[in-house]
């Protein structure tokens, strides 16, 4: 039996050697560093959970109806007349956080040991890149529930493209495809959210792992470990990707596949945050709920949003900012001018700059899941200095314009924070 | 900030008025018991049914509670032929309209979008006002369009009893919002036990590979 195999396999190699060969570039013979700690999971767990989004997806759209009279009901009927159904949809429900989850985690990893840095700037452009379409792909799919929160978050998102000077409103109506959210958005939507946008971000996954193997992976030390190699040709330091790193990304992925198990088999709601509870009530195109607010991975850029006060009536200032804050991340390979890579032989400035752009970033987060009243207000009587000043007295308000500040002072002052930094001596070999 | 969403949402700032704000009860709820999930299925189809569906519930599926389809026949359908049909309401929704001022919410998934704790407050804080149409007025929703239509049960029973009917209400209004919640759990059980099975072996072989590196 293991014969017949092998000579089928001879078969098949002498006819498409290729497929031997991509295997050795990319996983057999492929250094990586040996010295990869916690953080390096990440990668490949995205690409585990965008494995699961595509598979979960296929089984949804089988049951699911993009039709704005009877999306909301396929999806309880998916939930409970079609067999294993709620497995399905709560794993891409979950999956569609967990994505987030394991994406920030991804490229916080790239802050901490410089992988966004030379020689790997196209590596970490498409990580921005892959970022933006699932930013895209959650948006879109948000709205195919057809819930009270996917009806008025999208109404809400694509009237941001509508506050653009002069060409903004025509925008608004192409993406809708009608002057409110309706059965025609709903429809493209799908189109998009299925095949359109998967399309490119598998393009783009593929775009980043080549561009990643070409260069070799960066590692905790940020020491390229291609400087050091022994009489034949390999590094010092490096170990094949296949067998050490895919015996060891398994138990991670063991160990994200039970959190995440842990999530869709025991609190798939997760508290209203993986998924909301207004958007168990259908669409109302005439019921505004009280309180719109993104899913979780959106509120920071949403807290910035509401930060920037408007300038002439115009809500095109908050708009702005927002779309900046998602940019302004292509630049940071440049933008970064320090000489070491990893966080292990930075000096204070960037540590603290880090520091601080991380807490920032979750004080935007945590702020634009809530009202802005949050904290209640601060208290200027009538008329007097404090009155005439603040625009606003949310407290919150305040507190996310200071994080705003902090949020775009990391990138825009990294220039120089990064070049004054006293760094410490880089060894010549990783450290375990 | 409010001016804000209203603007992009379309929508005057006036109509984003704050909800009632009462302090909820926790609700006692207890997905397990049988009897209470029957006792909640017999007062929802007596006394919900005749204005709300549950539209995405079929009655077939109450075997989930320990009923045969006869017994769900004989005491359960009043509104429906087949046992494989949904809870439908009879009542249609212009009449809702014209009678309530708004059609009465579909109860499938009232529970996920209000919570186990909002319905058994809810349900529990209705009192006597002679502004409103109805001459009920509720201090958890205030001004909602629906009358107390237990009020002949919470007259009838003592305050326990009428706590424990509306805990049977909203435990089976919680069993209705998600029916394979139980399942759920007792799968993610065995899917967690399979994966800390496949963790053992998955870290000793990682071990073994990893032993020369250092």
């Amino acid at each position: 039996m293991a014969s017949r195999l092998m000579a089928l396999w001879d078969w098949f190699d002498s006819r498409m050697p290729s497929v031997a060969e991509e295997w050795r570039k990319h996983a057999a013979e492929y250094y990586a560093p040996k010295n990869f700690n916690f953080w390096y999971y990440f990668g490949v767990l995205s690409m585990l959970v965008l494995v699961i989004q595509i598979v979960s997806g296929i089984f949804l759209t089988m049951n699911y109806k993009p039709d704005a009279g009877l999306a909301f009901g396929s999806v309880e009927y998916i939930m409970r007349d079609v067999p294993g159904g709620w497995i399905i949809r709560y794993i891409h429900s979950t999956g569609a956080s967990a994505f987030f989850v394991v994406v920030y985690l991804h490229m916080f990893r790239a802050l901490l040991y410089g992988s966004h840095k030379e020689p790997r700037e196209l590596i970490w452009i498409f990580g921005v890149l892959i970022y933006l379409s699932l930013m895209a792909e959650a948006f879109l799919g948000y709205l195919l529930p057809w819930g009270q929160m996917s009806y008025w978050g999208a109404q809400v998102i694509v009237n941001l493209f509508g506050v653009i000077p002069f060409i903004g409103p025509d925008i608004a109506l192409w993406i809708r495809g009608d002057y409110v959210v309706s059965d025609a958005t709903l429809n493209r939507f799908f189109a998009l959210h299925v095949i359109a946008i998967p399309l490119v971000l598998l393009g783009l996954v593929v775009a980043h792992i080549l561009a990643l193997h070409d260069m070799g992976s960066n590692n905790p030390d940020g020491i390229e470990i291609k400087k050091t190699k022994d009489a034949n040709g390999k590094p010092l330091d490096g170990i094949p990707f296949h067998p050490y790193y895919t015996v060891k990304d398994t138990v991670g992925a063991i160990v994200f596949l039970a959190i995440f198990a842990i999530v869709m088999f025991f609190m798939p709601e997760l508290g209203g945050y993986f998924l909301e509870h207004n958007n168990f009530i259908p669409a109302d195109p005439l019921k505004t709920p009280e309180h719109i607010a993104p899913l979780w991975y959106f509120t920071p850029f949403y807290s910035i949003l509401r930060a920037v006060p408007p300038l002439f009536n115009s809500q095109f200032p908050g708009v702005l900012a927002m779309g900046i804050a998602v940019l302004i991340l292509f630049f940071l390979p440049w933008l970064d001018r320090s000489p070491v890579k990893s966080i292990r032989y930075r000096g204070a400035y960037y540590k603290g700059a880090l520091a601080l752009f991380v807490v920032a970033f979750l004080i935007l987060g945590y702020l634009g899941i809530e009202p802005t009243t949050v904290w209640g207000q601060f208290s200027a009587t009538e008329g007097s200095m404090m009155d005439r000043v603040l625009d606003t007295k949310d407290r919150a308000t305040w507190v996310a314009r200071l994080c705003t500040i902090l949020y775009f002072a990391f990138f825009i002052l990294m220039p120089w924070y990064t070049a004054k930094d006293k760094t410490k001596p880089v060894p010549d070999r990783v450290t375990m | 900030m409010k001016t804000l969403l209203a603007a992009l949402a379309f929508v005057p700032a006036t109509l984003l008025a704050a909800g009632g704000g009462h302090p909820l009860d926790r609700a006692p709820i207890e997905p397990r018991d049988v009897i209470s999930l029957q006792a909640g299925a017999r007062t929802f189809v007596n006394y919900c049914l005749n204005c709300h569906g549950a539209q995405f519930m079929r009655y077939n599926r109450l075997t989930d509670l320990g009923l045969t389809e006869a017994q769900i026949r004989d005491n359960l359908m009043f509104a429906a032929d087949k046992v494989g049909e949904t809870m439908k309401v009879s009542m249609s929704v212009q009449d809702g309209k014209a009678w309530f001022g708004v059609p009465p919410p579909d109860l499938s998934v009232i529970s996920r979008s209000r919570g186990a704790d909002w319905l058994y407050t809810y349900l529990r804080t209705f009192y006597r006002d002679d502004k409103t149409p109805s001459g009920w007025n509720n201090k958890v929703f205030p001004n909602a369009a629906m009358p107390h239509v237990l009020w002949k049960l919470q007259a009838e029973q003592n305050a326990v009893e009428y706590d424990r009917t509306v805990r049977d209400l909203v435990n089976f209004l919680v069993y209705v919002g998600e029916p394979s919640a139980q399942s759920r759990k007792n799968i993610g059980i065995v899917v967690l036990f399979v994966l800390g099975v496949v963790f053992v072996f998955a870290y000793a072989m990682k071990k073994a590979f990893w032993k020369d590196i250092r």
